[in-house]
């Protein structure tokens, strides 16, 4: 298995993705949850499925723009967005005209929830700079107990990965709420996990293999742990699968994109914070015998 | 020593078994009793259902006296949530000018948003509805009772208020039909309560008592309602969040089913690749979510959806220190060591990769603790928890049950030990 030598290959499919990502994210956007672009829900039980031009003739009088998505097993619950800021009693009132008309009990509200646009700020702001500082953190801690150049390749390909993530998030439209920034750290944390495994070999196979080349030294260590690797994807994203298939809603938003998180985090392990390093040192020292 | 090896290993897998029995069912020990996970653990309002609002102050204050303001107002939301009587609130300021609120398994949620909501602004009159003082003069508003027993309404104003209570009261004293000497309070523009004061009497000292024919809750509310209106600062209602108790059960018990099937999964995925040392992972990975359960309810986290996802991810942590460790044993098997030694080597070698990459998921995990609200709060509380309670089991629970099997010399088959 020679990954070093196909190394242009991995970085184009990367780079590729991201750029797809990145054309799609211009043209159209996040697809920003409540959370983000301030707003209400409503999320009613209706006990057996309503059609949403039905649901209309209620909510238009509020907001004529509200998304109406139907939730829950048999489809029997709605879910009302609007962008329009209705106060408690605002949601209240329309509550009331559905309870009313489908003869609800004050059960069947099962959320109602008011955003302010600035959370969704403050969210930003504080995923950015958390992003950031755990990204510090690590870095320091790899160079300690590593080497700069093995955390700056780490960080490379855990940008890569929250790329690959944004790039899924803005490709398939997956809401971007207030969980998003946990799916991303997620992300960020998986894959540095995934990194350190490989690295770890590599630092243990330079001093065993002295007289091999980078190239070989990687590629032995990368076949010694792509085992590994593949075992622990695979547990991770069963339990992760489990979520997404037997979930809620909510879980289900947050299960997907770590689904790709953790594929996209065992990818750039293997296919590109390794090559990546080996870039670094092949520029620095001439100790590559070419293939 | 083969034989007490044995019986120790038995007697763990018969105290991890009763134990996670006991998470599931309960269990009663004579006088101890062991009560199910499910009941024990604080759920957040993801998983319960209530009420959460977020609060922002309209000013333009900053630094010290911001921080007075907030903690005041806190203080008296405290005050407001108290008379809901909800068991586990979460009241806290959140950065410079907000508060959120947290009231789980509240039923009546349209009073309590209400309740908190409400920014009111409390104004006491004069008879010509000039306003005298405002709800920032008062600074006591109890429940309390009058001379004959019967409930009241007990005020306490701060200094200036007092004087200009006194100024007030002095003035209408002498007047002679009730109509004259009223001192309406409005709250919101609406009167919540309109006093007669009593022919003669001039209040000097701040201290007042609103009586009349109330029921003890009647007299409750209002003076709830006084000191809601004492808000020192404007609040904005920026985020609120109502979650019905049906929504929260559903999410529970399907994610728990969801975590179940992925638990099942692993376990088997475990034997079938490692063998004896995949089930000697299966045994330590319940150990580690008993863990993970165990210091959850000690230190009163409380489990939210997000931490179930977080609870998920550092299971495969937890698996994957385990994969490394049996990985490493395999190799050292297959260079011709003997399981014994198999098992010392693959050890020491991978110990040194899993704490690796468990610290630095362990300092994503303390930077989203640190920097995190809400939500990702949770998320990362359980990941923390999580890896922690994940190094544990690898570097001793694994370790010491390994050594423990080979001890009672079942099989010398490599094949066994995954190799």
């Amino acid at each position: 298995m020679n990954i070093i030598k196909k190394r242009n290959l991995f970085f184009a499919i990367s780079c590729l993705l991201i750029i797809i990502g990145l054309v799609v994210l211009i043209t159209s956007g996040f697809n920003y949850a409540i959370d983000f672009t301030g707003g209400t829900l409503l999320q009613i039980e209706m006990g057996k499925t309503i059609e949403v031009s039905e649901i209309r003739e209620i909510t238009d009088e509020f907001d004529a723009k509200a998304e109406i998505i139907h939730a829950g097993e048999n489809k029997s619950q709605v879910i009302i967005k609007t962008i329009v800021d209705l106060d408690n009693k605002k949601r209240q009132e329309v509550f009331g005209k559905f309870q009313e008309k489908y003869e609800l009990t004050e059960d069947d509200l099962l959320q109602a929830r008011k955003i302010g646009p600035a959370i969704g700020d403050e969210i930003k702001r504080k995923a950015i700079l958390s992003i950031f500082a755990a990204t510090v953190g690590m870095l320091l801690y790899i160079t300690v107990r590593f080497e700069f150049l093995y955390g700056v390749s780490a960080v490379i390909a855990l940008i890569h990965d929250v790329c690959i993530a944004l790039a899924f998030y803005a490709v398939f439209k997956v809401p971007v709420n207030s969980s998003f920034v946990a799916a991303i750290l997620t992300i960020v944390g998986y894959s540095i996990n995934d990194t350190i495994v490989v690295f770890d070999r590599i630092r243990e196979n330079m001093r065993i293999m002295k007289k091999e080349s980078y190239e070989d030294i990687i590629n032995t260590s990368i076949s010694q742990t792509i085992i590994r690797s593949i075992n622990t994807s695979f547990t991770t994203l069963l339990a992760i699968a489990s979520l997404y298939i037997f979930g809620v809603e909510a879980v289900k938003d947050f299960a997907l994109p770590l689904i790709i998180g953790v594929v996209v985090g065992t990818y750039s392990s293997i296919f590109i914070a390794s090559p990546v390093w080996y870039l670094f040192k092949n520029g620095g020292k001439k100790r590559t015998k070419r293939a | 020593m083969n034989k007490r090896n044995a019986v120790i290993f038995l007697l763990i897998i018969a105290v991890v078994g009763m134990l996670t029995y006991s998470s599931f069912y309960g269990l009663n020990l004579g006088k101890f009793e062991l009560v199910p996970v499910k009941d024990d653990i604080k759920l957040g309002l993801d998983l319960e259902g209530g009420v959460f609002v977020v609060l922002e102050a309209q000013t333009d204050l900053t630094g010290e006296d911001l921080k007075e303001k907030m903690i005041e107002a806190k203080s008296i939301i405290s005050e407001r949530v108290d008379g809901l009587g909800v068991t586990q609130p979460v009241i806290v300021i959140e950065g410079d000018k907000r508060i959120r609120i947290e009231l789980p398994g509240i039923k009546n949620t349209q009073d309590a948003l209400d309740m908190i909501g409400k920014t009111a602004k409390l104004e006491f009159t004069d008879p010509q509805g000039n306003v005298v003082l405002t709800g920032e003069n008062v600074r006591k508003s109890k429940m309390g009772f009058d001379q004959y027993k019967k409930p009241a309404v007990d005020l306490q104003f701060d200094k200036d208020g007092a004087k200009k209570f006194a100024e007030l009261t002095k003035i209408l004293s002498t007047k002679s039909t009730d109509e004259e000497r009223v001192i309406p309070i409005i709250l919101d523009g609406k009167p919540i309560s309109v006093p007669v004061l009593q022919r003669g009497l001039i209040i000097s000292d701040g201290k007042a008592q609103i009586t009349g024919k109330f029921t003890v809750d009647e007299a409750s509310n209002l003076a709830t309602l006084i000191r809601a209106g004492a808000l020192p600062l404007e609040m904005k209602e920026m985020e609120s969040s109502v979650i019905g108790p049906t929504l929260g059960l559903e999410s529970l018990d399907k994610s728990v089913y969801a975590a179940g099937i992925g638990l099942i999964g692993i376990f088997l995925f475990m034997i079938i690749m490692y063998r004896i040392p995949g089930f000697i992972a299966d045994i330590a990975l319940t150990i580690f979510i008993l863990l993970v359960l165990g210091s959850m309810i000690l230190m009163k986290a409380s489990l939210t959806l997000p931490g179930i996802a977080g609870l998920i991810l550092s299971i495969g942590m937890a698996v994957d220190a385990n994969v490394v460790i049996f990985e490493r044993i395999k190799e050292e098997l297959r260079a011709g060591k003997t399981i014994r030694s198999a098992v010392d080597a693959g050890f020491k070698r991978a110990i040194k990769t899993v704490m690796d990459a468990n610290i630095t998921t362990l300092i994503a995990g303390i930077v989203l603790f640190y920097f995190g609200t809400g939500p990702i709060k949770g998320f990362a509380v359980t990941l923390v928890i999580g890896i922690i309670a994940s190094l544990i089991t690898a570097v001793f629970v694994t370790k010491y049950l390994l050594k423990l099997i080979i001890s009672l010399n079942i099989t010398k088959n490599n094949k066994l030990y995954g190799a």
